[in-house]
């Protein structure tokens, strides 16, 4: 039935031209607003199986057995709440890390979206390994309740030149599903977040796709392991074809 | 400074200084437990209370909780401190000014009187001995009346901020958030847009659109948008049609400087958007925005309390005359304020704290998805800010921000509330409505589609 929004919905996902009853929205609204919500949220709650994670990585011929650390944060209420916990290790998994000679560590945190992380985070580090012929790259790791910048001390302890952190992104309402990438040259506690390049966005509504994505980290991990750093002065001047990203989101901390 | 200690409850509490004693003082909130300064126990936050009541409020003007050499914040505080203004609470504690607040001697014009002779920590001190009732029941004896081209805060009156953003300012799919909002009685605080990059070119794109559209359909209302200030002092020497300047701030210097402001940046936008002479009934030409956590997530606290660094930021503001102040309440997310309960009770402290101060104060209530709140919470919110006459609210289409990523209230929303209460938009948009064909004789608005509706050829333009 035609309610003369068609044409605007067009040029925006904005809820415009919402059913009304007496003031309020009209149920049919309501309800899609309360699943989109419930699905964000969801997200944001939803744990990490590391099984299937690691499953999904043995696929590929990698470098090795993923390790499966936790951040010192025991819990999704404590990781809400303390995001100075989530970029530090547990002691036990600090101990469990063995030291090697590496230029590149992928780890895969949960963030705030396990779900991403689920759906996203294999195909594209195997995407992204494929890219990186000819580097040392470490085993993958798999962080719970991890935040961005554990990955410094993660990378530190493994001795990488480079961490590249695949994480779940901040849920919104249209996009639940969004995986980030965030490389740092030199990895250890402390590191600035202007110390670092980003790829976000990563998802199937319209986001980066994986091979999209794949070709923008190794990109960037190859010039930065080039120029020695990460960071506001490493621009990115690579152009692929992006598709027209159209969610921001901000990195989980 | 001082330590203080309390007996109470039958145990002996010390508070290092005046910082650690409002800061246990405070209900308790998930930014400042992860700052460390959080009561411990639920009878040690009490016990602060009890400390902080006997305290006498001109304590304040003696210590400063920021040092005034190293803060111009503080100084700004201090210097603009009228004296004169304070006299008829001089001697009071706190405890008494929190009761004589509440008292029916101290009316509007009271309150009015006395706002140049109170600090921000004098209000956020009182906040903190005030149960959620008491902080609308005196915030709603404060009216503050600011005008550009609509007047906001009269009494009997709900204005909202018409936010139309849109992940890549697409003038097309903004220009249809605009029409929505129209169509339900929304922008009469502002069309404000929080652009997607703070590219000159685009922000002044995004201004004359807005400008265009404003002119066109004769709406009386300013717009805005929410680019950094320095970008504004630029766009507006290029000519662009500011109506508005924009800026967050916070409560301390060093915070500030997180923002990439100062005092005197500010000073030069005010002045140069002054010299525009833009408004018709008033010259309040700034809008800020402001929220519990920015100083700490600058690590720029100094040891404050989340809401006693936010108070300060009011004393910011007050300097500039704003036409609107709004504070974001939730966005900052869950290790700030963790919950719906805990994001209620911020709303109400700020637009208690930024009235008291003599502010034009609104509120963006809103939450992020990883904090625990919902619409149901943001219902509560807006309601009890609707009783305790905020002067305006945010909405966005379904209550969605597709650019930002976090929910805050839906044009019906204000609707819903004007209906509740018995509030009315602003009256020239009022008129602006009535003239339009928008309102049913009973003053509701008429649900209008985007084609038949008088502002049709808004959504031609729009690309309908």
């Amino acid at each position: 039935m035609s309610d003369g929004w068609e044409r605007l919905r067009r040029a925006t996902r904005a809820r415009i031209g919402l059913g009304r009853s007496g003031e309020a929205v009209a149920i049919r609204d309501v309800l899609a607003f309360q699943m989109a919500h419930a699905q964000a949220r969801d997200a944001v709650h939803a744990a990490l199986d590391p099984g299937a994670l690691s499953e999904a990585l043995s696929d590929d011929p990698g470098p090795g057995v993923p390790l499966l650390l936790h951040s010192a944060a025991p819990d999704r209420g404590t990781y809400l709440r303390r995001p100075d916990l989530g970029r530090r290790l547990a002691a036990e998994s600090a101990a469990a890390i063995p030291r090697g000679e590496w230029d590149i560590a992928f780890i895969i945190g949960d963030g705030l979206s396990a779900t991403a992380v689920q759906r996203h985070a294999a195909p594209v580090l195997q995407a992204a390994r494929r890219r990186l012929h000819g580097l040392r790259l470490a085993p993958p790791v798999i962080a719970l309740q991890a935040r961005v910048a554990l990955g410094d001390e993660i990378g530190a302890r493994l001795g990488a030149r480079l961490a590249v952190m695949l994480i779940g992104e901040r849920p919104g309402l249209s996009v639940a599903d969004s995986l980030g990438a965030y490389l740092t040259f030199g990895p250890r506690p402390g590191r600035a977040d202007s110390e670092r390049n980003c790829v976000s966005n990563i998802h199937g509504a319209g986001g980066l796709s994986h091979a999209g994505a794949a070709d923008r980290i190794a990109w960037l991990a190859r010039q930065a392991l080039t120029l020695g750093l990460t960071g506001v002065a490493l621009k990115e001047d690579m152009q692929p074809a992006l598709p027209d990203v159209s969610a921001t989101l901000s990195p989980p901390g | 400074m001082t330590s203080r200690t309390s007996l109470a409850g039958g145990e002996r509490h010390r508070f290092e200084d005046l910082r650690a004693l409002l800061a246990a003082a405070s209900p308790r909130r998930s930014g400042d437990e992860l700052a460390g300064l959080a009561a411990d126990s639920d009878a040690r936050r009490v016990a602060a209370r009890m400390a902080l009541a006997d305290l006498p409020l001109a304590v304040f003007l003696k210590e400063a909780l920021v040092p005034y050499e190293a803060d111009e914040v503080t100084r700004l505080i201090l210097d603009r401190h009228d004296a004169a203004a304070f006299a008829p609470v001089r001697a009071m504690t706190v405890g008494g000014f929190r009761d004589w607040l509440l008292s029916h001697a101290a009316d509007g014009a009271a309150l009015a009187a006395l706002a140049p002779g109170l600090t921000p920590e004098m209000v956020a001190a009182a906040s903190k001995l005030m149960r959620n009732q008491d902080l609308m029941a005196v915030a709603r004896k404060c009216r503050v009346v600011s005008a550009f081209r609509t007047t906001l805060g009269l009494p009997g009156r709900l204005a909202s901020r018409l936010q139309p953003n849109h992940p890549t300012d697409d003038p097309r799919g903004i220009a249809a958030a605009v029409l929505d909002g129209l169509l339900l009685g929304s922008g009469d605080a502002v069309i404000g847009i929080n652009p997607a990059t703070d590219n000159l070119p685009n922000c002044m794109r995004l201004l004359d659109m807005l400008d265009e559209l404003r002119q066109r359909h004769a709406i009386p209302t300013q717009s805005c948008v929410l680019t950094h200030v320095t970008s504004a002092i630029e766009i507006m020497r290029r000519g662009a049609p500011v109506d508005l300047v924009f800026q967050s701030v916070a409560g301390t210097e060093a915070a500030n400087a997180g923002f990439g402001v100062n005092l005197a940046v500010l000073r030069e936008a005010h002045e140069a958007a002054l010299a525009l002479g833009r408004g018709t009934l008033g010259d309040n030409v700034m809008y800020f925005e402001t929220g519990q956590g920015a100083a700490l997530s600058a690590g720029a606290h100094h040891g404050l309390d989340q809401q006693t660094a936010e108070a300060r930021a009011y004393a910011v503001a007050r300097e500039f005359r704003p036409l609107l102040v709004n504070t974001v309440v939730g966005f900052i997310g869950p290790e700030y304020l963790y919950d719906g309960k805990q994001i209620i009770r911020a709303g109400l402290e700020d637009h208690f704290c930024g009235k008291l101060l003599g502010l034009p104060m609104g509120v963006d209530a809103c939450y992020t998805n990883h904090a625990e709140a919902d619409q149901d919470d943001m219902d509560q919110l807006m309601t009890l800010l609707g009783v305790a006459g905020v002067n305006f609210l945010i909405a966005v289409p379904g209550a969605d921000d597709i650019m930002l990523n976090y929910q805050s209230l839906a044009f019906h929303d204000v609707l819903a509330l004007r209906d509740l209460l018995g509030l009315r938009p602003a009256p020239e948009f009022e008129a602006w409505l009535e003239r339009m064909g928008m309102l049913t004789p009973e003053g509701r608005l008429r649900a209008l589609a985007p084609d038949t509706a008088p502002l049709a050829r808004l959504a031609a333009e729009a690309g309908a």
